[in-house]
């Protein structure tokens, strides 16, 4: 445990030397980057053994906050969780290196990278933490730490309105869980994770605290209509602060979904329904309005979404086999959400370093102004081509392989039981659907970014990243293709895990791992074969071209002889069907100011799709809060003596109801 | 796998361009035309393999990677699609999921490539794929589901070796014609037969999987005709699996029946292009969802009466 603790407290103290170093842009980024990666390093190293072989390692040392208990531990699931925060932290910190340097005219770097570390700590001592003090208290650090870290560009108003959206989403999330703990802890007389598994609680109670974990848990995770914090704060922060966010931060909120269920005794099958709802919801809604955006970073903000319904549908599946007593279905359903987990950290790191690479070429966010940057970006190009491919879910690549496992755990719940195994079977059907979608949201982004003609004039002149920044992008994309090809292998590292969750014993697991293995293995054997056969044809091909006569010439338009960039389709042409047939749900915008005359001087088209749960919703409940607080305002008149009063007036009373409950007794 | 075996799964890859000339030809008899021969499509295919090629200057490597990639993973589907009650070359359970999974490899990879040119009509092309597809994707696992709950196996061929006759004499018959409907139409759209898309317009603005490869030439060609002439043969194979639910124990008789059944399906395919006009591009989203809708009703009934 102890370098455990080391690597946690490491990037800590760096990112405090880097704000001492704060007027030394370079030393400050030294000492916060090298910290962080050595941190990462240890941690990866020290967990290697849980992953393997599932030792559980663990730590109590007393805490004199009331409740409190320094009690930490790393078993299965925990230590998947430490693998994608230790490894794609590194990445990132790395990747930030360079990134953040551009601004260290006008910005001091110290507390970025401060805050950077302590978000990576804490998310680390989040997922070890045994004691539902010690968990609070880290909830809170790392929501702080980030909302720090989104609110990077404060002296933009959009990006400080982000971190405020951020701020009171994060923090109405971490409310739910206040009275999840309390409620949990006043049950069981304890905050200790141990002794919650111990107390049997009442199924009532259960399913209380079960929903109490969906909304608390599910607001950092971007459940809709939890979700709305998300696409307004991922595309504030430093890119490398939203791949981290987005492929980690959210997941923080699964893995409590996933630690409550440890908790709260056998699941209603109602759960694992509600959790599908949640998944299909989520999915569809997220790929939809992801398809509707002109905003690269708010595009994959939104998708991060849909993979968060992705992931609920197997957690859903999971419950919904263990209410049934189906092993193999639940092994399959957590499996396939918990490799999930991996595998968007992968994609979405790496479409977020994607993003930031092209932002730091050309300073543009905006697809509609992009285009043709594969030729001058071929690094950032392709591997962001193998990321939309990925997660597209299509093999031979790692979303493929657990949305596999989601679906053979939906199907395999099919044979043999009737009509009560619709809700399981529709999560086939989503998954269909919000994969065709996902492939024509991805198309358009790397599309209209990468290929085709440079729309505007910075475009022409971008140029690709530093190495420092493509070094990492490239270790993603490899494992893209790993996770594809090795499916055995990245299967076996969450089965002990999704195990843990759906409470198996080893007798069954066993007979699970045999045939679940044998399966794994073919679908690698196919992602095997489509690369075989892609470098065979693209030989053959090579084969047939060499004696002949190839040329270029201008792309056939018709005969047209003047073709321009603007011509070309833009991001929202190419979504435009789509969002037209899906337009009831997504309510776009459209302003046309029409050509008028003999001679138009001015036309134009201007299209958006803002969040409907946003604008529909939440605004018009917090106004109507606002309105409702304003006839409070004399209570708050800004007189510290009355304030003093107020503090006063409540301890009597306080002490009149203290002593009053005793005098009764 | 037997010998005999072995012969029909190769000649999968030698006969798919069949199905293509007896759709053509299908259609030149109800025009009242001779038609191009039965083999033209291998003559076109031979004839574009021994070209040259002329790339678009926007265009990357990308643009040269469709093709490949869309033919490999085409390739791979057609390894998974049992050959009637003969079976598949590779089965595994799940083994349905992979199959769709490459089916969208490919069209990521086509619609990607068609960006790739920077051209009004190719990308147009590509978002009516995008829209399509995305679409038609639910309707073909509702149809797959169907043989799942009705044959209780998770890979294809399990599914096409458990329907026999006594299966459509059951209830279950008339859950496999809803399937069969189901899987039919995905077919029409997945393949750019009329009346989704229409393989033999000349006006680009029409045009949705030909404008997409409008660019391409050569050997790239040969490999995208190639490829459509696979992707035919894998749904229809589906079809005749589901249609077709005579088993004979001979795996030549079996074999045979099979060729039959594709036969027929590419003239039915055939018939419905001579008979029917296209639907414009925004009736074709109700297509798919009516497809959609009968899959749902196939598996409800499913469920109710497994």
């Amino acid at each position: 445990m102890l370098p455990l603790l080391v690597a946690l407290g490491l990037p800590v103290v760096g990112g405090a030397l880097a704000v001492a170093l704060g007027r030394f842009p370079r030393a400050a980024t030294a000492a916060g980057v090298l910290s962080a990666v050595a941190g990462c390093a240890l941690g990866l190293v020290s967990i290697g053994d849980t992953l393997a072989t599932g030792t559980v390692i663990a730590l109590r040392l007393p805490w004199r906050v009331p409740y409190g208990e320094f009690s930490v531990a790393v078993d299965s699931l925990s230590a998947v969780f430490l693998l994608v925060i230790f490894g794609v932290s590194l990445l990132a910190a790395v990747y930030g290196a360079r990134y953040l340097l551009a601004y260290r005219q006008h910005k001091s770097l110290g507390a970025p990278w401060f805050f950077f570390n302590l978000l990576v700590s804490s998310m680390a001592l989040l997922v070890m933490a045994r004691n539902g003090m010690l968990f609070l208290v880290t909830w809170e650090i790392m929501a702080i730490s980030s909302f720090f870290l989104v609110t990077f560009e404060h002296e933009k108003a959009d990006v400080r309105n982000a971190g405020w959206t951020y701020l009171v989403a994060a923090h109405v999330g971490t409310a739910f869980l206040l009275v999840f703990f309390a409620v949990l802890g006043s049950q069981t007389g304890s905050l200790d994770f141990d002794r919650f598994a111990l107390r049997p609680l009442a199924p009532a109670l259960a399913s209380a605290l079960f929903l109490l974990a969906v909304v608390g848990f599910g607001t950092k995770a971007g459940f809709v209509p939890l979700h709305v914090w998300l696409p307004e704060a991922h595309p504030a922060a430093p890119s490398h602060v939203s791949a981290l966010m987005s492929g980690v931060m959210l997941k923080t909120g699964i893995y409590g979904i996933l630690r409550t269920l440890t908790f709260l005794g056998p699941p209603p099958a109602w759960w694992g329904f509600l959790l599908i709802g949640i998944g299909l919801t989520s999915g569809v809604f997220g790929v939809l309005f992801a398809l509707a955006q002109h905003d690269l970073k708010r595009l994959l903000a939104y998708h991060s979404v849909e993979n968060i319904g992705i992931i609920a549908l197997g957690m859903g599946i999971g419950v919904w086999g263990m209410s049934q007593g189906q092993t193999t279905v639940a092994i399959l359903g957590f499996a396939g959400a918990i490799l999930h987990v991996v595998n968007h950290a992968v994609f979405k790191a790496l479409l977020f370093l994607g993003a930031g690479s092209v932002l730091h070429a050309t300073g543009e966010r905006k697809m509609d102004r992009l285009g043709g940057l594969l030729k001058k970006m071929p690094v950032t190009g392709g591997t962001f081509l193998i990321a939309a491919a990925a997660i597209s879910g299509v093999p031979p690549l790692n979303g493929f392989v657990s949305e596999f496992l989601i679906i053979m755990g939906s199907l395999s719940s099919a044979t043999g039981n009737g009509i009560a195994t619709a809700a399981p079977l529709l999560v086939v059907v989503g998954l269909g659907l919000i994969g065709g979608l996902a492939v024509a949201c991805f198309t358009k982004a790397f599309g209209v970014v990468f290929l085709g003609s440079p729309r505007t004039e910075h475009t022409v002149h971008a140029h690709e990243s530093p190495a420092s920044m493509l070094l990492p992008m490239l270790i993603l994309a490899g494992l893209c293709v790993f996770i594809g090809v090795g499916a055995p292998l990245a299967v076996g590292l969450v089965l002990p895990a999704a195990a843990q969750i759906a409470g198996a014993d080893s007798q069954s697991v066993m007979s699970n791992v045999a045939t679940l293995t044998s399966t794994v293995q073919h679908i690698a054997g196919v992602a095997a074969g489509v690369l075989a056969l892609v470098a065979l044809l693209a030989l053959v091909r090579w084969l047939l071209l060499a004696q002949r006569t190839v040329t270029t010439a201008v792309t056939w338009d018709c005969g047209y002889e003047r073709p321009a960039p603007c011509m070309q389709y833009t991001s929202s042409s190419f979504a435009q069907p789509l969002v037209e047939i899906f337009s009831r749900l997504l309510g776009p915008r459209r302003h046309l100011e029409r050509p008028t005359g003999y001679f138009p001087h001015s036309a134009s088209l201007h299209t958006e799709t803002p969040d409907i749960f946003l604008n529909q919703g939440y605004r018009p409940l917090f106004e109507w809060v606002n309105l409702a607080s304003i006839s409070l305002r004399w209570l708050q008149n800004g007189r510290v003596h009355l304030y003093l009063l107020y503090i006063f007036v409540t301890l009597v009373l306080l002490l009149i109801w203290q002593l009053g409950l005793r005098g009764g007794v | 796998m037997r010998p005999e075996a072995l012969v029909f799964q190769v000649g999968a890859f030698v006969l798919a361009p069949v199905l293509l000339g007896v759709i053509n030809r299908t259609k030149a008899a109800f025009a009242g035309r001779t038609g191009a021969p039965l083999l033209q499509p291998y003559y076109d295919i031979w004839k574009l393999l021994q070209k040259g090629a002329v790339y678009s200057s926007t265009t990357t490597w990308v643009f040269r990677a469709g093709p490949i990639v869309g033919l490999a993973a085409v390739i791979v589907a057609v390894l998974l699609t049992p050959i009637g009650k003969v079976g598949a070359a590779v089965a595994f359970p799940g083994d349905l999921v992979a199959f769709a999974g490459l089916l969208g490899l490919m069209r990521f990879f086509t619609i990607v490539a068609a960006m790739d040119t920077g051209s009004s009509f190719e990308g147009m092309g590509a978002s009516r794929e995008a829209m399509i597809s995305a679409i038609a994707e639910p309707a073909l696992f509702l149809g797959l589901l169907v043989l799942v709950l009705v044959s209780g196996s998770l890979s294809l061929t399990g599914m096409m070796g458990s329907i026999v006759v006594a299966t459509w004499l059951r209830t279950t018959g008339a859950v496999l014609a809803l399937a069969a409907a189901t899987i039919f139409l995905v077919l029409l759209a997945e393949n750019a037969r009329i009346p989704v898309d229409d393989p033999n317009t000349h006006l680009e603005l029409t045009m949705v999987h030909e404008v997409m490869v409008l660019d391409h030439g050569g050997p790239d060609f040969g490999y995208i005709t190639y490829a459509a002439a696979l992707k035919l043969w894998v749904f229809s194979a589906l079809i005749v699996g589901i249609l077709l639910p005579v088993q004979t124990g001979s795996v030549l008789a079996d074999g045979g029946l099979f060729l039959a059944g594709m036969l027929v399906v590419a003239i039915v395919v055939g018939v419905i292009e001579s008979s029917m006009a296209r639907l414009r591009m925004l009736h074709v989203p109700h297509l798919l969802t009516a497809a959609g809708g009968l899959g749902a009703l196939a598996v409800a009934l499913a469920l109710v009466a497994g």
